[in-house]
């Protein structure tokens, strides 16, 4: 592969005897601090990663201790190996409160994407006023859930009901329904708030993402006979499947870990048959006081996170590989 | 004011060599151009020189002072960037003023020199602007302007005319061959456009994969090319390649290939020599082509017929297919010929090139 | 544009739209007439014969006076504030140089920390709370507005790096290196001339940060117990509800002026907010 250097005016090997040779100049140690790539990026990262491990990965070592320990609140526990895990898992509440959370987060997470694609489908349209129905939509999602959440526990109240009145009002029902005074009814109220609040997140993202769909695509399209269904199944719906799924993901860790919905809606009644597990560790491990146990609760969240990270890095990798 | 050594300098990234031994000496108040395809190590070159690249091995050394060690703010060099690389934030002054500023220059001291750099690019008018209320050749002045109102000792260029349109990208060329011979600075340019490279360097360096293939005047690269490559590269339309066998017939020594038959002037024929019964390559520049008249010997001329006729004005570029070979040949405008007329060509044996087959080397 | 008969719109976008703004926003026209309404008209069966509950005829202030005389309620929305602040502050400051060192600088172990702060990122709080609470104690934070203020950033500093990661990368290299050959050093071109044009980036880290530390629960819940230290979620949730009572009027109040900053702030910054959100999802 070497080529030889040929009509070599410039080559530097006749020049180099006539000149003298080049003095090396000397480098502040200051400048080489600041100049010095690994050195600075040492510097720049460490406030960040001293916080996380302080406050993320000790406390994560720190779970993993407890609930192979039995500590509770003031005494210092000793190991008992997996003791706590096969205690919660034997418990009935715990294995009613793992089924809520895995249809909680399954239904919310539906109705947010559907309702959430359906709205951003409309918002991308163009109407008079449309900047302030965004800002306005968003409302729920940036307000602090448990103040918003305490609206909607008081329109599920059961005696002063507003949504009981409305609904007996049109004449649809005879009496009153049990919103948050049966189990089923009240995940379903926790499935519809939580929609609620979640829904714009969906809508806004997945409107960002419609937004940088070429409107061509879509004339190109209808020129093709496409109709206002195939033209979202066939041309938007694709285009919108990378965002759709950040934005899933995301909405599965939180919604699969929520606590203060429940905490204000229900806290978990009645008679503890709408816990859902971040619910459930905290009665156990803060309420009750039994650290290692409430810690193995918690952890049991660990795989289905686990699932989802990994599944949202390949695909990360896979979109960075394209 | 001064020069720039750089002696067997490599860059290495993890799998990638992509600047191999280069020794070169730029001297001082020259200005030297580097060229050649999209990788072949003349960015990286330069930003070595600059201070953007970590030097795998070598040494450069600017002016007196070796540089390896040295951050980009020390070795008082000044840089203008293909995109400009202009502050958005700042305007116009302050973007000038900026390089001043942080070696604590007195404020009159600023002004003024932001003035006279105004002056000379014609861009006064413009010093209260911010960067994205101008036009491109605007920014490529402003680019400029901060590049020399620090007095540096080398101006580094990395494609700066590349994001201007044609028209503009001619008259900057001119613009900057002005400023060059007025300032008389030392200066590296990089740019992939063999022409920029023939109308701007006082030598010219060009490229290939990391190495050095030949360094010289814009004259010289044209009609002695070191190799194929550099043949190749100058010179537009490209130079005609063909691959002829060397053939000694009766004395007479002939290059042959389907369709074509050229005798080996005189004075080639020592260093052909050992190259005889063996293939070599043929190089035509489309320029030594001409249609043959009664007065070309009949050694230097071959039948073809016609492809493609492509009109510019100034002159005709006539593609044209002998045997299995196809060639472009550049005629004069009155020259009448129509697509599929068979003609017959005559070239210059006085400019005609071999290269080695397999080191590529000019013979 | 494609063509579109009127019954057309009707049904398909003027209908849907007006149910979506109804949906959306009834939660909160309730949450307001409730706290104006007087006690005797709140409290009336939903089969009383003249209820009107969709509007009142009596309104009055009374339950946020007493939200504000009887309770600490101001000193919550201070406490909330100044924890938001001073988190978000601290967030900004690791996000941003962090941020810069992932987005430019070249290192070893470079991607794995970038993944690993990416990782922590989805780490949701409800994880970890047990054993930090025992953390905070043991640090002799607990129930001390450092409790909150030091582990807040631990779900918004992979937030704010994620996001001027992402900011950082738009902005082109040679601007960098150009000031680095101006006579500035790295730090100084990451200083002077990287984080004034990353402002408006900043600027949307900083609002969802806000944003996201006024409304946490959880760690708040769990870390605070005297009523003077608590924060708005968490002294509406503990101390408007006295035993079984709720006071619906008070507890509509309190969270309506606990709504009220955080959409204030949001409404002067819509658009950096979005820019956030839809930033918060990006690879």
């Amino acid at each position: 592969m070497k080529n030889p250097i040929a009509g070599g005016a410039g080559g530097a090997a006749g020049v180099e005897v006539a000149l003298p040779h080049p003095r090396t100049s000397r480098v502040q140690p200051r400048t080489r601090v600041l100049e010095s790539e690994r050195l600075l990026a040492a510097l720049l990262l460490a406030p960040a990663v001293l916080l996380l491990g302080t406050f993320i990965a000790y406390p994560f070592v720190m779970g993993v201790w407890l609930s192979l320990s039995s500590t509770t609140v003031g005494t210092a526990g000793t190991f008992v190996g997996l003791k706590n895990f096969e205690k919660v898992w034997n418990d009935s509440i715990f294995r009613e409160a793992f089924q809520n959370t895995a249809i909680y987060t399954g239904l919310a997470t539906l109705f947010k994407l559907s309702l959430g694609m359906w709205l951003a489908l409309l918002l991308n349209r163009h109407f008079r006023g449309k900047r302030l129905v965004r800002a306005s939509m968003l409302l729920p999602f940036i307000v602090p859930t448990v103040l918003s959440t305490y609206a909607w526990r008081w329109m599920f109240d059961p005696t002063f009901s507003v949504l009981n009145w409305t609904l007996y009002k049109l004449g649809f029902i005879a009496d009153k329904l049990p919103f948050l005074s049966d189990g089923v009814w009240g995940l379903g109220c926790a499935i519809v708030v939580n929609t609620w609040r979640g829904m714009p997140f969906f809508a806004i993202t997945l409107l960002a993402g419609l937004q940088t769909i070429n409107p061509d695509l879509h004339e190109a399209a209808s020129l093709d006979g496409a109709n206002a269904w195939e033209r979202f199944w066939y041309v938007t719906w694709p285009l919108l499947k990378p965002v759709t799924l950040v934005v899933v993901v995301f909405s599965v860790i939180q919604t699969f870990s929520d606590f203060q919905l429940i905490y204000v809606l229900t806290g978990g009644g009645p008679a503890n048959s709408t816990h859902l597990i971040a619910t459930y560790a905290y009665q156990i491990g803060v309420a009750t006081g039994l650290l290692g146990e409430g810690a193995a609760i918690s952890l049991f969240m660990l795989p289905v996170l686990f699932i989802v990270v990994w599944l949202q890095l390949r695909y990360l990798r896979r979109l960075e590989g394209a | 004011m001064a020069q720039v050594l750089m002696k067997d300098l490599n860059k290495k990234y993890d799998e990638v060599h992509a600047v191999k031994d280069v020794n070169l000496h730029i001297r001082d108040k020259e200005f030297i151009v580097l060229v050649g395809p999209s990788g072949c190590g003349k960015s990286t070159t330069l930003r070595m020189v600059a201070g953007l690249e970590e030097i795998t091995s070598g040494e450069i050394s600017i002016g007196d002072r070796i540089v390896n060690d040295l951050p980009p703010k020390d070795r008082d060099i000044a840089m203008v960037f293909q995109n400009y690389a202009l502050y958005p934030h700042m305007t116009v002054y302050d973007n000038m003023a900026f390089g001043l500023k942080m070696r604590k220059f007195p404020k009159p001291e600023i002004q003024k020199r932001v003035q006279d750099a105004a002056e000379i690019l014609g861009i006064q008018e413009l010093l209260k602007r911010k960067p994205r209320q101008l036009s491109g050749g605007q920014r490529q002045r402003v680019a400029v302007g901060r590049a020399i109102v620090r007095h540096p000792q080398v101006f580094l260029f990395d494609e700066p005319l590349s994001n201007l349109d044609a028209k503009l990208r001619v008259q900057m060329r001119v613009e900057l061959k002005r400023l060059h011979d007025r300032l008389e600075t030392t200066a590296i340019y990089v740019t992939h456009d063999q022409v920029e490279a023939m109308t701007l360097g006082d030598r010219v360096v060009v490229m290939r994969d990391g190495w050095i293939q030949q360094v010289g005047e814009p004259l010289e690269l044209y009609s002695k090319p070191a190799n194929k490559f550099v043949a190749g590269f100058i010179g537009s339309p490209a130079m005609n390649f063909a691959d002829v066998t060397i053939a000694d017939a009766n004395g007479v020594v002939w290059a042959e290939t389907p369709g074509l038959k050229v005798r080996v002037p005189p004075a080639c024929l020592e260093r052909l020599r050992p190259y005889k019964g063996q293939h070599i390559t043929l190089g035509i520049r489309p320029e030594d082509l001409h249609l043959a008249g009664g007065a070309d010997p009949s050694e230097y001329t071959f039948d073809s017929t016609v492809e493609v006729v492509e009109p510019l004005g100034s002159e005709i570029l006539l593609d044209i297919k002998t045997g299995p070979n196809m060639m472009v040949a550049r005629v004069d405008p009155t020259v009448r010929v129509k697509v599929h007329e068979s003609i017959r060509l005559a070239l210059n044996p006085e400019r005609l090139h071999f290269f080695d087959m397999k080191t590529e080397a000019a013979i | 544009m494609v063509i579109e008969r009127r019954w057309k719109k009707w049904v398909f976008f003027y209908i849907p739209l007006t149910l979506f703004i109804i949906g959306t926003l009834f939660p909160f026209y309730w949450m307001f007439i409730t706290s104006i309404r007087p006690d005797a008209e709140l409290y009336r069966s939903w089969r009383a014969v003249n209820n009107a509950p969709f509007w009142t005829l009596h309104p009055t202030l009374d339950h946020f006076q007493d939200l504000m005389a009887k309770t600490t309620f101001p000193t919550w929305l201070w406490n909330t504030f100044f924890i938001a602040v001073a988190s978000t502050l601290i967030s900004l400051f690791c996000g941003l140089l962090a941020g810069y060192a992932l987005a430019r600088l070249r290192f070893p172990l470079a991607g794995t920390l970038g993944t690993s702060i990416f990782v922590t990122y989805l780490v949701p709080p409800t994880l970890l709370f047990i054993p930090l609470a025992d953390i905070i104690r043991n640090f002799q934070l607990g129930n001390t507005p450092w409790a909150l203020i030091l582990t807040y950033p631990t779900f918004l500093v992979p937030f704010c790096t994620w996001l001027l990661m992402g900011y950082f990368k738009t902005i082109p290299r040679e601007l960098e290196e150009c000031a680095r050959i101006d006579g500035a050093s790295r730090f100084g071109a990451m200083v002077r001339i990287i984080f004034p044009i990353a402002v408006p980036g900043i600027l949307s880290a900083g609002i969802f940060a806000f944003t996201l530390s006024w409304n946490e629960f959880i760690y708040a819940l769990v870390f605070l117990s005297s009523p003077e230290r608590k924060t708005v979620p968490v002294g509406v949730v503990s101390e408007l509800i006295r035993g079984d009572i709720y006071f619906w009027g008070q507890l509509m109040a309190g969270a309506l002026l606990g709504s009220v900053p955080v959409a204030l702030v949001y409404s002067f910054f819509v658009e950096y907010y979005v820019t956030g959100l839809t930033g918060s999802v990006k690879g």
